[in-house]
């Protein structure tokens, strides 16, 4: 079977959209989430979509199929918040592991399924490794900028957690996501090395995907693109690329100046424009895919998908749009 | 479908910004003086956990031209591994710093390895070896790769640090196969530091010592181009150490050959690398000799090199004036008379040139310009300072009144002969012109004054409205004169919002040419949210005169302006947004809460001493020298754009030789004019029984029962902290006592008009500085004589200069207008109170600045638990109940209060 690394040099891949949009049209509530295994849990847990893996993976399952019907040759896991620091804001630390492999589980069977149906066209599976809810280059102290409310220890280890489960439950890939710090993504980077050299078996590929959280073209730790590249080339990364907090519109100029330095392949998966008023996307599929299309024609891009609001509409008319196109050529890097 | 892409293995760090070392790179600096171990200083702040003055060594360094910062924390008496943790995090937070690569500097990897998990970009490790075996080194190695630093090598290895070239040549290429293959390290990640060693020591196999560093480094170079090669410059020199006139030779000859033979970076001290050119011709020739071992046997080079050193430290503090250039062309005489700031021979100089060239004008436009180029560019850099500028100043402007009566007749005899219609282009076109003013309301200039100083020497026509200038006027003479930029600078806050009304005025009077904002009230914020919005051509708030000149030099370039105005407005949209953003942040509290949680004083126990006597007193023409025992001097070198603490600033590795100058000339001015009576110190102080009618509310007890009204604290403290106000420091219920002060510094005008006359704004604003340092060493002196004798509750106060400076004394000053009583308008009670402005001649402003601008008011709060604090951001409820309380308008109390209002 040829790998990841094969196909994307004959084609822009094409990577899922929204996890949470999809479970927000299921207007859940707090007993859907508890289910029966959490139904005298002491903290409510509405919102919990990771807790969603356990109690309804078939819910999740289904995501992933609408996803992969409508062209996605990479799925995300539903572990966004899957470490025992995000958790900790339901109490739920300890089902850390535990998440991860049902996570992963979910989004392994939707695939093989997939797979299995048109052998042509592989589907892979990506465990989504989230930014966490703290941060450590930030203080969260406006009185004390040298404070941290977290270490790197602490968060290596969180997410040593997380790449075990998701590893175990079978993922194909490891998707270090929505880096809004590029310290908490190093610390991500640094765990990935340690758990595969202390397994003894080889690394999986690492995508990297960063965020950009405004026209500055900067990360929120105060990053440009370019020193955020250059601080996590060391993960040797399948991809690195761009994700959420901008629309497509937003985005091009960044992913433009990415393709021009990354030496690995690039990834863009944009939010469906910018929320309005109400806080809701409302960017059109054929819109959003309008936009991917140019970039696919300029070869700026391998992987293309959608952030926060896309849908398996967006993703259908990404696919259909990207086909066309040659994927970006690998950059040749000089030895000397 | 485009070309497809090469990618350069090049050495890639980053900061908050990459740094990419490219072969036309030439030599990275990077900054050395954040290291415990080789700055007394840096380590003196770290012991002290003064982590924040630390940062200002960082901020220098990067200023200075650091392109990658060392931080080292290995010190005996250091927890490093915290002491690394707590620098590095609070580093993160300063964007100006953070921007630039980090290297971490320790022998010890637990403190490495710390320093490591705190930074998001990729730094530099310093250093990794061989010292303790392979296994070691590997697992090192292997670290530092799973944090994606670069790491520098030392060449050491098991059986010791390689001093020859062939031994450090060796251990490199062992270190770089490890690495490379076992490791799987990128080449361009390697860093070399094949050691320097002292040379010149006496011991005749240290001789060789630089020639194998730079042997060492031009066959490492060949054999593995891709890697770098660094060093610790400074080590060199060592048996120099406390000459540095001769080490900064050593280091410049020394850089030269090893740059040339492939070194890529070292750590030194950015400050204070000479240009090699510089450096004397027979000092240089020594050091050359010394660092390439030539004519060395038996120490004969080294020798010659000690006894030169010998001669040049004998000098000690007797500067031997080298006259040498005197013998350089008229050209060269010129440019190093502006460099060097000397005023002796530009008369002369200025003379011979005009008989060379055939216009007066082409004297301007050819050397002294020139000369000024170089003074500028000199000062970009960070290479010149402030008052080295000022001095340049003084003698471009001196050259210039030389040329200035032949200009003019040469004009004269152009209209005489000159054709009817000739148009003559050459007096219509000058240099650029800029206007700067105090805006109205506002008396302070001193910024302003220098500001103007640099300018001009950057070749701009200054016109220079003074203080306490109308819009009106402003915007008249900046029409008038065709100006190109106008400049306002304020030191008050009213004087924002008198900022505000020009730049509405501009856009109203379809203006177009940029606004240039300054003066130590402004902020970029300030101009950002209330400036720029108003003006669309451009409003630019400039932080100090060094930024004035590549700010005015971009505004006034046709193809850089459009997009420089574009980018600062992006810029400051963006910081609108945040601020609005922010805003909802703070929490405030209700003022009536507020009015609740005041400070708690154990007033049962607390008998209020009686002034020893009541009403006011005037004290006219004190003795200016014991005033000037007083002086704090930190600020009067702040003025210059001089940051540092005093003394200390004196003997700074960067700035103490023009801090110590400046010092010298300002003590002898102050001699001068104390000697010669050129100022009058004139004060009134009173006291008066007063009653708390409110919780923000006194009744002072004179002729007429006069009211007080203070705002307070609104922001949400923490359990057991009070929401301040000045109030809670008197007596709720018992009569209580309350003090005024106000003093000034006369006499200045015919003073400052004579520099002015003489073209000395070095001096001028010496004085300026000086008399406001005399102001407020005044107002401390009286301060003293307060506690100590006419209110005397402190009879027996026993304290130097340096703990008045540091507050140490019971009892505070606050001035209306500042931090703890931030309502300048409560300023007319405190002069009705001392007798108005009769007392001491100061006058007030309509915006309620004081004149003359070196004069200082204030309360006197006498309770040992009073203390200085800020009011901070209140919210309209405080404001609604102020105005009541003052009967003002909510109008006109937000108009007073505007800078704190949430």
């Amino acid at each position: 079977m040829s790998t990841i690394k094969d196909i994307l040099k004959e084609r822009i891949l094409i990577i899922d959209g929204a996890m949470g949009t999809m479970i927000q049209q299921h207007k859940l509530e707090e007993e859907d989430y508890r289910g029966d295994r959490f139904k005298d849990w002491h903290k409510d847990v509405k919102g919990n979509n990771d807790l969603l893996s356990l109690t309804q993976p078939q819910l999740i399952t289904a995501i992933h199929k609408q996803y992969l019907d409508a062209g996605a040759d990479i799925i995300e896991t539903n572990t966004f918040s899957s470490t025992s620091i995000a958790q900790a804001d339901y109490d739920m630390q300890s089902l850390a592991y535990e998440l991860n492999v049902a996570a992963a589980t979910c989004a392994r069977k939707a695939a093989n399924e997939s797979t299995a149906a048109n052998p042509t066209k592989p589907r892979f599976v990506a465990g989504a490794i989230g930014p966490l809810n703290k941060t450590l280059s930030l203080s969260p102290d406006v009185n004390n900028p040298g404070f941290r409310a977290v270490t790197f220890d602490e968060v290596a280890q969180a997410y040593t957690e997380q790449i075990n489960g998701l590893v175990d439950g079978g993922v194909d890939l490891l998707l270090i996501e929505t880096i809004f710090d590029t310290l908490n993504a190093k610390a991500a980077i640094y765990a990935v090395k340690n758990y595969f050299k202390e397994k003894g078996i080889p690394e999986l590929p690492v995508m990297i995907s960063g965020t950009i959280t405004d026209a500055s073209g900067r990360t929120l730790s105060g990053q440009t693109l370019e020193a955020f590249y250059i601080s996590v080339m060391h993960a040797n990364p399948l991809s690195i690329g761009l994700n959420c907090a901008l629309g497509a519109k937003e985005m091009r100029p960044h992913i433009e100046e990415l393709s021009s330095l990354a030496s690995c392949f690039t990834s863009a998966y944009p939010n469906a424009g910018l929320p309005n008023a109400f806080g809701e996307y409302d960017e059109q599929p054929h819109e959003t895919a309008h936009i991917i299309e140019e970039w696919a024609k300029e070869g700026f891009v391998n992987i293309v998908g959608g952030c926060c609001g896309t849908t398996p509409d967006h993703i259908k008319h990404i696919a259909e749009e990207v086909k066309k196109f040659k994927p970006r050529a690998l950059p040749i890097v000089d030895v000397i | 479908m485009k070309e497809t892409t090469h990618i350069k293995p090049y050495l890639r760090l980053s900061g908050l910004e990459p740094l990419i070392v490219r072969p036309e790179t030439n030599f990275v600096n990077v900054g050395e003086r954040t290291n415990v171990t080789g700055s007394k200083k840096f380590a003196r702040l770290i012991r002290e956990s003064l982590y924040e003055e630390a940062l200002s060594v960082a901020r220098q360094q990067v200023e200075n031209g650091a392109q990658v910062l060392d931080i080292n924390m290995d010190d005996a008496l250091l927890e490093g591994v915290t002491a690394m943790t707590t620098f590095i995090n609070l580093l993160q937070a300063e964007p100006d710093i953070a921007k630039i690569p980090i290297m971490i500097d320790s022998s010890k990897f637990e403190i490495i390895e710390a320093g490591l998990k705190c930074v998001q970009g990729k730094c530099i490790v310093n250093s990794i070896s061989m010292k303790e075996g392979e296994a070691a080194f590997i697992k090192q190695a292997y670290i530092c790769k799973s944090y994606g630093a670069a790491v520098i090598v030392m060449a050491f290895d098991e059986i010791g640090q390689a001093d020859t070239k062939i031994r450090k040549v060796e251990i490199c290429k062992r270190a770089y196969k490890i690495l490379t293959e076992t490791v799987g390290f990128a080449p361009q990640d390697i860093i070399f530091d094949p050691n320097i060693f002292a040379i010149a020591t006496g011991i005749e196999e240290h001789n060789n010592y630089a020639v194998d560093f730079i042997e060492a480094t031009r066959e490492i170079k060949q054999l593995m181009p891709l890697a770098k090669v660094s060093g610790g410059v400074s080590n060199v020199s060592f048996s120099f150490r406390g000459n540095d006139h001769v080490r900064e030779a050593i280091h410049s000859v020394f850089l030269y050959h090893a740059i040339k033979a492939g070194m890529d970076m070292g750590i030194v001290n950015a400050g204070q690398l000479v240009i090699l050119d510089d450096i004397e011709p027979t000092l240089k020739q020594l050091c050359e000799n010394v660092i390439l071992n030539i004519n060395n046997d038996d120490n004969g080079a080294t020798e010659k090199l000690i006894q030169f050193a010998e001669t040049v430290k004998a000098k000690g503090k007797e500067i031997i004036k080298d006259e040498s250039w005197r013998k350089e062309a008229v050209q060269k005489r010129i440019a190093h008379a502006l460099i060097h700031g000397i005023t002796e021979y530009i008369d002369a100089d200025t003379e011979e040139a005009r008989l060379q060239y055939p216009k007066p004008l082409d004297v301007i436009e050819g050397p002294l310009m020139d000369g000024m180029n170089i003074v500028g560019d000199l000062f970009g850099e960070g290479k010149m300072f402030l008052p080295q500028v000022v001095k340049s100043a003084r003698v471009m402007k001196k050259a210039v009144a030389v040329l200035t009566p032949f200009i003019e007749q040469e004009k004269a005899d152009r209209r005489n002969d000159k054709t009817a219609n000739s148009n003559n282009q050459q007096d219509a076109l000058g240099p650029a012109k800029i206007l700067l003013a105090t805006v109205k309301g506002d008396v302070h200039d001193i910024g302003k004054n220098i500001v103007g100083v640099v300018l001009g020497c950057n070749g701009y026509e200054i016109i220079d409205l003074g203080v306490m200038v109308s819009a009106d006027k402003i915007l008249t003479e900046a029409q008038k004169h065709q100006v190109s930029i106008i400049g306002l600078s304020g030191l008050i806050t009213p004087s924002l919002d008198e900022m505000v009304h020009i730049a509405k005025e501009m856009t109203r009077l379809n203006m177009n040419i940029p606004l240039l904002i300054g003066g130590a009230t402004t902020s970029r914020m300030h101009t950002a949210v209330k400036i720029a919005p108003e003006y669309e051509h451009g409003v630019v708030h400039v932080l100090d005169a060094s930024r004035s000149v590549t700010v005015a030099g971009t505004l006034l370039n046709k193809e850089q302006q459009p997009e420089f105005v574009k980018e600062i407005k992006k810029e400051y949209d963006q910081l609108k947004l945040d601020f609005g953003n922010k805003k909802s942040a703070k929490q405030l509290i209700a003022i009536h809460e507020a009015q609740q949680n005041i400070a708690s004083i154990d007033w049962d126990n607390y008998i209020p001493v009686p002034p020893s006597f009541m009403g006011t007193k005037i004290i006219d023409d004190y003795n200016l020298a014991e005033i000037a025992e007083y002086i704090d001097w930190q600020p009067f070198f702040i003025a210059w754009e001089m940051h540092g603490k005093f003394p200390q600033i004196l003997s700074d590795d960067i700035i103490g030789v023009e801090a110590t100058k400046l010092y010298e000339d300002a003590k002898i001015l102050l001699q001068q004019l104390i000697n010669e009576k050129w100022l009058t110190a004139k004060g009134v102080v009173g006291y008066w029984e007063t009653k708390k009618i409110a919780p923000d509310s006194l009744v002072v007890k004179s002729e007429k029962n006069i009211q007080l009204e203070f705002l307070r604290q609104q922001i949400k403290k923490a359990a057991g902290q009070p929401n301040l106000s000045l109030a809670d420091f008197i007596n709720p219920t018992h009569t209580d006592y309350i003090g005024a002060f106000s003093v000034t510094i006369q006499g200045i005008e015919k003073h400052i008009k004579r520099f002015e006359e003489n073209l000395d704004d070095y001096n001028k604003i010496i004085l300026q500085a000086l008399a406001d340092r005399l102001a407020e060493a005044f107002a401390e002196l009286l301060h003293k004589k307060t506690r100590t004798e006419y209110w005397g509750y402190s009879k027996d106060e026993t304290l130097n200069t340096d703990a008045l400076i540091e507050e140490k004394y019971q009892g505070i000053r606050p001035a209306p207008g500042y931090p703890a009583c931030p309502d300048h308008t409560e300023k007319y009670k405190l002069f009705e109170l001392l007798g108005g402005e009769n007392a001491t001649g100061i006058t007030l402003t309509e915006s309620l600045a004081m004149y003359p601008a070196s004069s200082v008011c204030g309360w006197y709060f006498a309770h040992p638990e009073s203390k200085y604090f800020g009011v901070g951001k209140i919210n309209k409820d405080q404001v609604e109940d102020y105005a009541k309380r003052k009967g003002m308008t909510i109008v006109e109390a937000t108009k007073w209060l505007r800078p704190i209002i949430e």
